[in-house]
């Protein structure tokens, strides 16, 4: 064994599974001992090796049973081994805790692990005390209790006069931060943040507070004061989404419109009052985000006029100190005010100075605010007040431009081609002979041409909205409040759905348990001390447990079925929602399911999703569609996880039920009949599966065993099911099948793969998922099977596969309002025109074939216009817009993925010449 | 990841440097004088473990000597402080005492330790095999 075993383990450790037995081996080998002494250090066996060991356990074992499993022993054992009091078992600790963590959830061995996280965050030394609160940081996000237990060493360490202790303990509190404890938590962040000079901390925390901020602010002027300390103090370095956000926020306003009033007013306030601070520097975005808010709400404050505002606008603009781009902002306000303000003796100034400005860009901004200001009526129309958040129609698709390209394309002008069209075609244009497989072809014969379909106005048929709109989100994961899926007690939503009814009654004892854990921690130390506690410490507790407030206490509240009451309160219009993008840390969508305070709550919720999706799932599976809401198929993919295992019971593969008998029949050469009596009746037993299926296949065989396939096109993946058939008289030992991982292709085993005996004249199946990394035209997916025979002779056989683009596409089903919002939000568009046969020149008869073989969605069909959408799994849209004009199908694909529509657009080439 | 491995005198001289991640050599002197800066200004009862951009620094004093580590943030810190004590201890039995003018063989040392920033090597004997025969080679 050497010590160089080194792994540069990928964060994909799927493809590794299997050596976890060895890591385990090597693992208890080196924690008992097994080593030559001249690799201990201090006495520890090679602490570095199981340092890095452990690290690839916590990396294979993570959402993995089975693997997990495998390792509890060991990792217990480390554990226990680990108790000589040097600082390299405290490092071995760590990492233990770490993993511990990491993977599947045992309980024993988390309680184990807390307690060694006590031994850390309570030790004198203060690089242990760190790791403490690293670990501490780690595994609160999964235990929330656990910052209960170690509440008084949180606080000693918030005052700790080494600022990296206070950082680490700002982000533990960061983690923790509910609608109660918000205002202490943040104002414990600005007192360090006031401190720091570094532009990294500064940058980093100063998005951490505006995110909480929003997400748990008790009321309008602590909302708008943190704000306001956010914008001095993060000024110009911190990320333009804060101050972007924030103005939304105020723009679009929640749910309770005189509420949104309240705060724009207050805003307004606020920062007139700071604008009348002589001499005071602020930064130049915080600039920005004023002039915008009192060019919006000035008018709502009754006694302070417009005029007054634009003087002090005015006074801005002539400070030297001010950028030229807060300047634009400035001005922007002062145009707006303008129609407002009784005299205009100051905008005329205004206009007066800057028209003669050397800056270019503010000249052109004061001349039209000249013209605005001269002719009142265009004022009003172009500038109307309080009206920033109505949408604004825009035709994204440019369609009344489409006469002025027909008439181009008629006067002889090239077809517009999209930017990736033209390298394609200029890199096959520089390559002598073509390399490439027959993958992509645009100049196959019966095409007239890319062509832009002149007067389709689709734009301006839906709905209209800013180009922005769009659902973004199904272009990721979202993994927010999918988080408490691993609990203590195991995985929990599949535990509830186990439990049933029993499950909503359990938490409820648990919760209260830690609340009153809290309450006797408190009441303890108060009792006998009561006395002869010092003030200090006593502020110490009072902090503590405002620090503390509804870590244990709110999820109760929410267990009652009070979910929706502690909605935060800055939860914004679901209009908002569909706008924001996922994946920013201030996403709406952590507005709605707050991090951790309700997480229990958000576990529930989860199941609510889940058991509804499930269902819905289930009569999907019948139509063979996904959920008619994108939020729901999203749902689909993010919990893959969830629905597997139900999932392969249920698609077991016993296709020989129904009519797929005859083509099992011609056996090239079977020895024996009985053969296949016996394997069909084997696989006769489960229920029929209501997933869309191929046909079945015969990929290879020999004389002892012939491999059979066919492709289940499941709703979130493509399942290919392997039958091996024994077709000799004698059992047949440790047969296994193994697919080879292929590029392009993410190729996932289904659990009871492995068998070590097969019995003569028997059939087995296997099952593994394949989901397309990339877009592609065809593929193969190629793997062996070995066995032994009973005489010992072990033996190989290879095959592959075909998939093609078309197993991976799957009907989406959306209304034609979303289809709109999303065509629009697309950029990647595809024109095509076909020429159609006698045949199927007619609108229905083409459609049914683009559903039947391309399993399209028809959203809706308009006069000759059809609009129809699928998705590429896991969930990449493709919408097509359609027309038939006499014998030519003019197609045009729009996707969020650049490649996706040619490929589409090649299919259905082929589906409707082969027609 | 390990990403660089200093070592500096109290008067903030660099005396060995080593990075496993391409940086400019301009960058680097700059790197330096901000590390070393931030180390100097700590006291022993600070915590060794520094914060700083998006990584962590991990330093240990030995009479005149920091040695400064700087990791990304999924290395273990406190494996990475003994990892430290474990190579001055190789440094300790090779050389009985002056280093400084030997700088070469401390570069060979931490090569056999310190691979492509991940740590292969933790054993003695091992790390100080190669050296060893060198050794012999020159004097014969």
């Amino acid at each position: 064994m050497s010590q160089r075993k080194t792994f540069s383990q990928s964060k994909n450790s799927s493809g590794y599974k299997d050596l976890t037995g060895s890591f385990v081996t090597i693992l208890k080998q080196v924690v008992g001992g097994k080593l030559p002494v001249d690799f201990s250090y201090h006495s520890v066996p090679a602490p570095w090796l199981q340092i890095q060991l452990l690290r690839i356990l916590g990396l294979l074992g993570k959402d993995d049973q089975r693997t997990s499993e495998l390792m509890y022993d060991v990792l217990d054992e480390s554990l226990r081994r680990a108790e000589l009091n040097h600082n390299v078992t405290y490092a071995i600790l760590f990492e233990c805790v770490h993993t511990v963590y990491s993977i599947y959830p045992k309980s024993e061995l988390l309680e184990k692990a807390a307690k060694c996280i006590g031994k850390f965050v309570l030790s004198p030394k203060i690089n242990l005390k760190y790791l403490g609160l690293k670990a501490l940081t780690y595994v609160i996000q999964q235990d929330p209790s656990l910052a209960l237990q170690h509440q008084m060493t949180i606080i000693e360490c918030l005052d700790h006069p080494d600022p990296i202790m206070k950082r680490e303990t700002l982000e533990l509190l960061y983690r923790i931060t509910n609608a109660q404890n918000i205002t202490v938590i943040v104002q414990k962040m600005l007192e360090y943040l006031h401190q720091s000079k570094e532009e990294y901390i500064i940058v980093n925390l100063v998005g951490k507070i505006a995110e909480l901020a929003e997400k748990f602010a008790p009321d309008n002027a602590w909302f708008i004061q943190t704000m306001n300390a956010v914008f001095s103090v993060g000024g110009d370095v911190m990320h333009p989404d804060i101050p972007n956000n924030f103005l939304r926020l105020l723009a679009e306003g929640f749910d309770d419109e005189t509420e949104d009033q309240q705060l724009r007013l207050y805003a307004v306030k606020s920062y007139l009052t700071l604008l009348d601070v002589e001499n005071v520097f602020y930064p130049q975005r915080f600039l920005q985000v004023m002039s915008w808010v009192l060019g919006e709400y000035s008018c709502l404050v009754d006694k302070e006029t417009p005029d007054a505002v634009i003087t002090k606008l005015y006074k801005l603009l002539m400070n030297n100190s001010i950028s030229s781009e807060t300047k634009v902002w400035l001005i922007a306000a002062v145009t707006k005010l303008t129609p407002q303000a009784h005299s205009s003796n100051i905008v005329e100034r205004l206009i007066q100075e800057f028209t003669i400005s050397l800056d270019t860009c503010m000249r052109q901004h004061a001349f039209e605010l000249k013209y605005l200001h001269e002719n009142m009526e265009c004022m009003k129309r172009v500038l109307p007040v309080n009206k920033s958040c109505e949408d604004m129609v825009v035709d994204a698709s440019l369609s009344f431009l489409d006469g002025f390209v027909a008439e181009g394309l008629n006067q002889g002008a090239a077809p517009y081609k999209p930017h990736h069209q033209r390298q394609e075609e200029k890199l096959s244009q520089e390559k002598v002979l073509n390399f490439e497989p027959y993958g992509l072809s645009f100049s196959a014969s019966g095409f007239t041409g890319r062509q832009s379909p002149a007067g389709i106005s689709l734009g301006s048929d839906v709905s209209g909205n800013s180009a922005e709109t769009g659902l973004k989100e199904t272009n990721s994961l979202k993994l927010e409040g999918i988080k408490k899926l691993w609990g203590k007690e195991g995985y929990l939503p599949k535990k509830e759905s186990a439990i049933g009814d029993e499950a909503e009654a359990q938490p409820i004892p648990q919760e209260s348990v830690i609340m009153e854990n809290v309450d006797q921690a408190i009441t303890k130390k108060d009792q006998p001390q009561a006395h002869m506690q010092s003030k200090e410490e006593k502020e110490k507790q009072l902090l503590a447990s405002s620090l503390f407030v509804g870590l244990g206490s709110e999820s109760t509240v929410n267990l009652l079925g009070k979910a929706d009451t502690v909605s935060h309160k800055f939860r914004r219009k679901s209009k908002v929602k569909e706008i924001i993008k996922s994946g920013e840390t201030t996403s709406t969508h952590n507005m709605t399911c707050s991090s951790f305070s309700s997480l229990s709550n958000a576990a529930y919720e989860e199941d609510y999703y889940l058991d509804t999706s499930q269902d819905r799932g289930d009569k999907g599976l019948k139509k063979f569609s996904l959920n008619s809401e994108l939020l729901d198929s999203e749902l689909f993919t993010a919990l893959p996880m969830v629905k597997k295992p139900s999932n392969c019971s249920m698609s077991a593969p016993s296709l020989f039920a129904d009519n797929n008998l005859e083509i099992f029949y011609p056996f090239p050469s079977t020895p024996a009949p009985a053969a296949k009596e016996i394997s069909v009746a084997s696989s006769l037993s489960e229920e029929p599966t209501e997933h869309m299926h191929s046909d079945l296949m015969e990929v290879c065989s020999n004389e002892t065993i012939s491999v059979l396939s066919y492709k289940i096109w499941k709703d979130d993946c493509l399942l290919m099911v392997w039958s091996v058939a024994n077709k000799s008289h004698s059992e047949l030992k440790s047969a296994n099948l193994e697919i080879a991982p292929a590029e392009n292709f993410k190729i996932t085993e289904q659990p009871e793969c492995c068998l070590p005996v097969m019995e003569a004249e028997s059939m087995k199946n296997f099952q593994h998922s394949v989901q397309m990394e990339e877009p592609f035209t065809e593929g193969t997916v190629s793997g062996f099977v070995n066995y032994e025979m009973i005489d010992s002779h072990s033996a190989q056989l290879e095959f592959s596969v075909t998939v093609s683009l078309l197993d991976f596409i799957r009907p989406l089903k959306i209304s034609t309002e979303d289809f709109g919002k999303l065509w629009l939000s697309f950029a990647n568009d595809v024109k095509q025109n076909i020429k159609m046969s006698e045949s199927q020149a007619a609108l229905p008869s083409a459609l049914k074939t683009l559903q039947q073989k391309l399993r399209l969605h028809i959203v809706d069909i308009i006069g000759n216009e059809g609009l129809l959408a699928c998705q590429l799994l896991p969930s990449v849209p493709c919408l097509l817009h359609f027309r038939v004009h006499a014998d030519v199908l003019a197609l045009w694909f729009r996707s969020s993925c650049s490649t996706l529509p040619d490929y589409v657009l090649y299919q259905c080439q082929k589906v409707m010449e082969g027609s | 990841m390990i990403k660089f491995f200093l070592m500096v005198n109290k008067q903030g001289q660099t005396r060995l440097s080593k990075y496993y991640e391409h940086l400019e050599i301009n960058k680097r002197t700059l790197l330096e004088t901000e590390v070393i800066k931030s180390c100097l200004s700590r006291s022993n009862e600070q915590c060794s473990f520094i914060e700083y951009k998006d990584f962590k620094l991990i330093y240990r004093q030995y009479a005149a000597l920091f040695i400064v580590v700087g990791v990304d943030d999924t290395e273990n810190e406190m494996a990475i402080y003994e990892f430290i004590h474990n190579f001055v201890e190789v440094l300790d039995e090779y050389f009985s005492r002056v280093i400084m003018f030997n700088l070469d063989k401390v570069h060979i040392i931490l090569d056999e330790m310190v691979l492509n920033g991940c740590i292969v090597e933790t054993n003695r004997a091992r790390i100080l095999a190669p050296l060893l025969i060198l050794d012999k080679m020159s004097e014969s």
